[in-house]
């Protein structure tokens, strides 16, 4: 019944002293913002990351070859040569859970067609490749099982080679020369973009592991298996079935290490999520940071308006206000002051995440959880930093703040 | 004891005592006080400092309770209410007028003069407020200036902004401390002029003063000293606001009156 009066009490109360209401939100407004922002950002940069690791596909394990050692030079994974067809094939029948596998031949080779050259990235992969990654073609047809038992000259290419080598032209049907070799494009892929290390992913021509061993980058050794599971379930142990599958084959006796190396995306994905994560946290911290001291912003006006409004006090109860009147009022004015601080901090925040991203190039992601915590942490700020100073009005003696000066 | 009808007391004080401990000290403000106001009295309340008049007023106005002791307000024992009890009573029943007026700053008069409302029983419309706080400040004399802030008026004014405030639950009592104590003498009589409106408008006052003159405006003359009433007699040669106005615009000092 009193509840309404006393926030008519308390919002003419903030009324009444404009400016110092509006810099005691400012802190709020401040660290609010702050925090919307810099969350934003860093969920932001790991929705980015994860989505280049998405595009590395779902559920993939990745099969490296050894590294060898050669007049003292390493050569890093996959440079030994350990994994051969017969690996890769063992790995598709022997090992449960497995629904996919492509063999990996990678090259760097100069290409060209008609009177146009580029140096990019020849890839050599199973039939299954586009279905592990998850990469559509924008348009003609993948190479089929077919194409790669026949190693057959054909190839599909990436959108940044061929707008490259063919321009604004449909490069569907034409021939690339690869290594001197012509090959026939039978489709093109939909964009991916960078991958997580800035690598651009479309710049590349992928054709039948088997023609690209032959023509291209000869020899006969795979340079990594891709190789897909149809459940995340399945993800670990299918890594350890490889390994033991590998170790076997490769004649690898107990204590000695392998010549190859398993990976699967989960690993790589949580390496590259652990950063961000980290960013996140950070700027999530520092931007706290700000909250509370906009909260201990709040506190300190309310008790500076407390002693200063000691004679308003003592009037108030002197006509009849309840202590817990007081209490409310002052309660009230606290949480009016971060709550509406807290909107125009989130307004705030927004914008400037949106400008950072535009700015910047940075990309922000707000969430709604992220949002309404962030209005219900204000609002707690005003509660919490506002009943100290709260209770300690309600408590005067009219007497004494009648009388105060 | 309790007398029904028009002469009913409206405050009836029995034995009434005060004893205040600051540290060691026992300081025994008011020693057994038994006073009876009946409703449409005009009293004043006289006395040095120390003399316990302002402990009285503090009882008097449930800003405080006696140590031992009855205080009937209105028929009804306020000796022993909870300090949320006293604030009701203190809402509904006593009107307050502070020496230094105790308005809220950067407040329109009409906003102060709305502020018991705001902590009574009955929640108010915007509309009922501005109308029942309008209404009795035209009555104080300050139609026209309902928007203006404390700082936009005189010293007069503003006590008659907070007179109005006081009035503005229709209250039982109307409780002045020093009224006049921070106007000039013309002001004092002109707040003495709406008192005696107000009395003879049937509405009962007590007024704490250490000025004489002021007291001569009441119609009863109780005065305190050491904690006790050493005289109570109604005040003999009273002034009338109205025909002392005409005379304090020339001399701004008025002769003590003789009793």
């Amino acid at each position: 019944m009193r509840l309404g009066s006393t926030f008519k009490i308390a919002f003419r109360a903030l009324r009444r002293n404009k400016l110092r209401s509006a810099l005691t939100a400012l802190g709020i407004i401040i660290g609010v913002g702050a925090v919307i922002a810099m969350v934003g950002i860093g969920s932001g940069a790991k929705a980015q990351v994860e989505a280049q690791i998405a595009s590395l596909g779902q559920n993939v394990i990745l099969v490296f070859s050894g590294s060898t050692t050669s007049s003292g030079i390493r050569t890093g994974w996959g440079g030994a040569g350990t994994l051969k067809i017969e690996d890769a094939e063992a790995i598709r029948r022997e090992v449960p859970g497995v629904s996919a596998v492509s063999e990996e031949v990678p090259s760097s080779v100069q290409v060209a067609a008609g009177n146009q050259n580029w140096f990019t990235r020849v890839l050599g992969e199973s039939a299954d490749y586009f279905d592990i990654r998850q990469w559509p073609l924008a348009s003609g047809s993948p190479f089929t099982p077919q194409d790669v038992r026949s190693a057959n000259k054909v190839c599909v290419i990436g959108k940044t080679t061929a707008s490259q080598i063919f321009g604004n032209g449909d490069p569907i049907g034409q021939t690339l020369r690869i290594k001197n070799v012509p090959f026939t494009v039978t489709g093109v892929l939909t964009p991916k973009g960078l991958s997580a290390q800035g690598l651009d992913q479309d710049d590349v021509v992928i054709m039948p592991y088997t023609s690209a061993m032959k023509r291209v980058a000869g020899g006969t050794t795979l340079r990594n298996v891709n190789v897909q599971v149809a459940n995340a379930s399945d993800l670990e142990p299918a890594q350890q079935q490889i390994i033991s599958l590998l170790r076997q084959r490769h004649n690898i006796r107990p204590g000695r290490d392998d010549d190859f190396t398993v990976r699967n995306q989960q690993e790589i994905a949580q390496a590259a999520t652990a950063t961000t994560e980290v960013m996140t946290g950070l700027l999530g911290a520092i931007a706290g940071v700000s909250l509370v001291v906009g909260g201990i912003g709040i506190m300190n006006i309310m008790l500076v308006s407390v002693t200063e409004r000691t004679r308003e006090i003592g009037t108030r109860m002197a006509v009849g206000a309840h202590g817990r009147d007081i209490l409310t009022q002052f309660l009230i004015e606290a949480v009016s002051l971060s709550a509406v601080g807290g909107l125009l901090g989130i307004i705030l925040g927004i914008a400037a995440s949106k400008l950072l991203s535009v700015w910047k190039n940075w990309p922000s992601l707000i969430s709604p959880s992220s949002i309404v915590v962030a209005f219900l942490v204000s609002a707690a700020v005003g509660i919490f930093f506002g009943f100290y100073p709260a209770r300690t009005a309600s408590r005067l003696d009219p007497i004494d703040a009648l009388r105060y000066e | 004891m309790v007398v029904n009808g028009k002469d009913a007391a409206v405050v009836q004080l029995i034995e009434v005592h005060k004893t205040y401990r600051t540290g060691e000290m026992e300081v025994h403000a008011v020693r057994g006080v038994s006073l009876e106001i009946h409703r449409g009295e005009f009293v004043a309340l006289m006395g040095a400092s120390g003399s316990g008049k302002s402990t009285l007023m503090n009882i008097l106005g449930c800003l405080d309770r006696p140590t031992s002791g009855q205080y009937l307000l209105d028929r009804s024992d306020v000796s022993h209410l909870t300090r949320d009890q006293l604030a009701d009573i203190r809402n509904s029943k006593i009107g307050f007028v502070f020496q230094n007026f105790n308005l809220l700053p950067r407040t329109s008069a009409r906003e102060n003069v709305e502020l018991p409302l705001l902590y009574g029983k009955h929640q108010l419309s915007n509309q009922q407020l501005r109308e029942r706080a309008d209404r009795v400040l035209a009555s104080v004399g300050l139609q026209g200036r309902e928007d203006h802030h404390p700082s936009q008026l005189s010293g007069g004014q503003q006590q008659r902004v907070a007179i109005a405030r006081a009035l503005i639950n229709d209250p039982e009592v109307l409780l002045a401390d020093e009224p006049t104590g921070n106007l000039d003498s013309r002001t004092s009589v002109e707040i003495m002029g709406i008192f005696q409106e107000l009395n003879k408008r049937g509405i009962t006052i007590i007024m704490v003063t250490h000025e004489s003159d002021i007291a001569a405006f009441a119609r009863r003359d109780v005065a305190m000293r050491d904690g006790l009433v050493r005289s109570d007699r109604p005040v003999s040669q009273r002034l009338i606001a109205s025909d002392e106005i005409g005379k304090r615009a020339d001399v701004d000092e008025l002769p003590q009156p003789e009793n």
